[in-house]
């Protein structure tokens, strides 16, 4: 399986590399978002109710995570364009495992993200003067790394039950924006700031504490509760969501 | 090589469920080269995906390559190659890293795999375009590529899937000139579908001929057009004259199905060529000018006819139309 794992990753990277402009876009969206927005935030985080921390150690952790949620989210569109070529049926004909099928192209899709986050962090650094601890930041993008793993996992599975970009699209949409709002990326949503209905909904939003966790990773707190909610929720969310494609991957039918 | 028993399945979809394949039994020998024959939607790729491990049957068992189908599907899965209808090459790779990485999972090391990728892309007229990426390849070089890459396993046994759908009939001869060399100098078990009638003549040994789901018939090809009433003999004489020379023709020995149309006249006989001088004379005799006449030699499609009661044309109109309500048989297959 890990033979498999890693013919597949080699190729999922050599695609990559050959047709980097992909790679490139996803990023353009929070490298906008540091330009256009981070200087916003300098003011509003003085407001009674933000969250402690500079305005850049508050948005750069979310901007990661925004980035794992949509980077990775659309990663099924590929694997559907693959589908239609026959090129999964022609690797699920051969004994190559089938796990290794999609753990090799999760790993690809989960490293090129920490390269994409490793790159925004350090431009944060470089142009806005974001400060942070190195192992919280070692910390943060380990979080990314899990995220990744979880988000292209489920996007393939979802992609190889629907096996219709038509079908995806709109359900990819229907999901991400409520959970990105949700988990107060742009607004951190605290008891301070919103009304207690809305705080309680993002509460229930696993993705909310993976954004505390690594707002607390950029802060260097590295108190137990800060960080272990959200690393505990991110590790099942993993686990489960690898094993779901695991199982798409495997059945014989479709 | 294959014997299957009682291979069922049906796919649910939103309107209603589908009996792809009803109940196929089939056995094939060591060495041989047989056609799977039938219409659009008679359930060729169906039966294929099951006997290839894609799809769990609904029903019946089978061993494919000494390995069964339903306890060792790992096993089959090493023993064959299959080439999809559709292909299975991705358009953004390069010929060599597809067929390196083919090699790859059936477990060659990185250099068995270039040297065996080497040999194939020779055989396959496909030397020189190792670097090129594979959407820039023309149709006839991608399906010898997508063949190339079932093959690089060396298999015993393959499936071909339509190998020769949508090419032009040069590339389609190429194609059946290398079939043939892999079936005879490799000594390959090759198990192909079509629906050109003309490719199940010229390429196999023997053909099943499958129909809504079920083997209708099999054998050799001229077996199956020995079962027939033999040549159909075709001829022309002036409009009044048509019922008259139809009687004439009707009385030849061996004679059968006469049938006139205006001035046209039609009839089978097991011999076709043989009897022309008699057919001649006789008309002469009775002074009718002649102004053409033929022989055509039973084709496959008039199998089909007599088995099925449709000509395979006429049944690829039906399939066409049943077509459109199964458009969203991917998605609803999940279901
Ligand atoms: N995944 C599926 N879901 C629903 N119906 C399906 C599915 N696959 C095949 N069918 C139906 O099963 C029947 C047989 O299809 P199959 O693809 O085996 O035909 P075929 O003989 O290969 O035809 P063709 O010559 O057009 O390739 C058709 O009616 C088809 O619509
Ligand atoms: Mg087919």
């Amino acid at each position: 399986m890990w033979r498999d794992t890693w013919l597949i990753f080699k190729r999922g990277m050599v695609l990559s590399l050959r047709n980097p402009v992909w790679v490139v876009i996803t990023m353009m969206q929070p490298i906008l978002y540091l330009v256009l927005f981070g200087p916003l935030m300098e003011k509003i985080t003085q407001t009674p109710g933000f969250p402690p921390g500079s305005s850049w150690q508050i948005l750069t952790p979310a901007l990661l995570v925004q980035l794992g949620l949509f980077g990775s989210a659309f990663v099924g569109f590929g694997l559907i364009a693959e589908y239609r070529a026959g090129v999964i049926e022609r690797m699920r004909v051969t004994p190559a495992s089938r796990v290794g099928l999609l753990l090799g192209r999760v790993l690809r899709d989960a490293v090129q993200l920490v390269v994409q986050a490793v790159l925004i962090t350090v431009l944060a650094m470089l142009v806005f003067g974001l400060r942070a601890p190195f192992w919280g930041i070692v910390f943060s993008l380990a979080m990314v790394l899990l995220l990744g793993i979880t988000m292209s996992a489920s996007s393939y599975a979802l992609a190889l039950i629907l096996k219709s970009e038509d079908a995806f699209a709109p359900l990819l949409n229907s999901v991400l924006l409520p959970v990105l709002l949700l988990s107060g990326i742009m607004i951190p949503i605290t008891t301070g700031l919103a009304p207690s209905w809305l705080y309680w909904i993002s509460r229930v939003n696993p993705f909310t504490h993976i954004v505390d966790a690594e707002r607390a990773g950029f802060r260097g707190d590295f108190a137990l509760n800060a960080i272990t909610t959200g690393g505990v929720i991110l590790l099942v969310l993993t686990v489960l969501s690898v094993w779901w494609g695991a199982r798409t991957f495997q059945r014989e039918s479709g | 090589m294959i014997h299957a028993r009682g291979l069922r399945r049906s796919f649910r979809t939103r309107t209603g469920t589908v009996e792809a394949v009803r109940g196929v039994d089939l056995d094939v020998e060591p060495g041989e080269l047989v056609g799977f024959l039938g219409p659009n939607g008679a359930g060729k790729t169906t039966t294929l995906r099951m006997l290839t491990t894609l799809l769990e049957p609904t029903d019946g068992t089978a061993t494919v390559a000494g390995c069964d189908l339903r306890t060792d599907p790992v096993g089959v899965r090493r023993q064959i190659g299959y080439v999809a209808q559709s292909g299975g090459s991705s358009p953004e790779c390069k010929v060599i890293e597809e067929m390196e990485l083919q090699g790859r999972f059936y477990g060659l090391t990185s250099e068995q795999a270039r040297a065996r990728s080497a040999e194939l892309t020779a055989r396959m007229d496909l030397a020189g375009l190792d670097q090129r990426l594979i959407k820039t390849l023309s149709g006839g070089q991608r399906r010898r590529l997508d063949i190339a890459l079932g093959l690089v396993h060396d298999p015993k046994l393959v499936f071909l899937d339509e190998p020769t759908a949508a090419l032009d009939p040069q590339s389609r001869a190429n194609l059946w000139t290398h079939i043939k060399a892999m079936h005879r100098e490799h000594n390959t078990t090759v198990f192909l579908t079509t629906h050109y009638l003309d490719e199940a003549d010229a390429l196999c040994d023997r053909i099943l001929v499958i129909d809504n789901g079920k083997i209708v018939a099999q054998g050799a090809p001229d077996e199956l057009k020995a079962g027939l009433a033999g040549d159909l003999v075709t001829f022309s004489v002036p409009v009044t004259d048509g019922a008259r020379a139809g009687e004439i023709a009707a009385r030849l020995p061996e004679v059968s199905e006469a049938d006139v149309d205006g001035g046209t006249v039609r009839f089978r006989a097991p011999r076709g060529d043989v009897l022309l001088p008699d057919l001649v004379r006789a008309i002469d005799a009775a002074a009718i000018p002649l102004t053409s006449m033929s022989v055509t030699r039973p084709t496959l499609d008039d199998v089909f006819l007599t088995l099925t009661g449709r000509s395979l044309r006429d049944a690829e109109m039906g399939a066409e139309a049943v077509g459109e309500a199964t458009e969203d048989k991917e998605t609803a297959d999940v279901a």
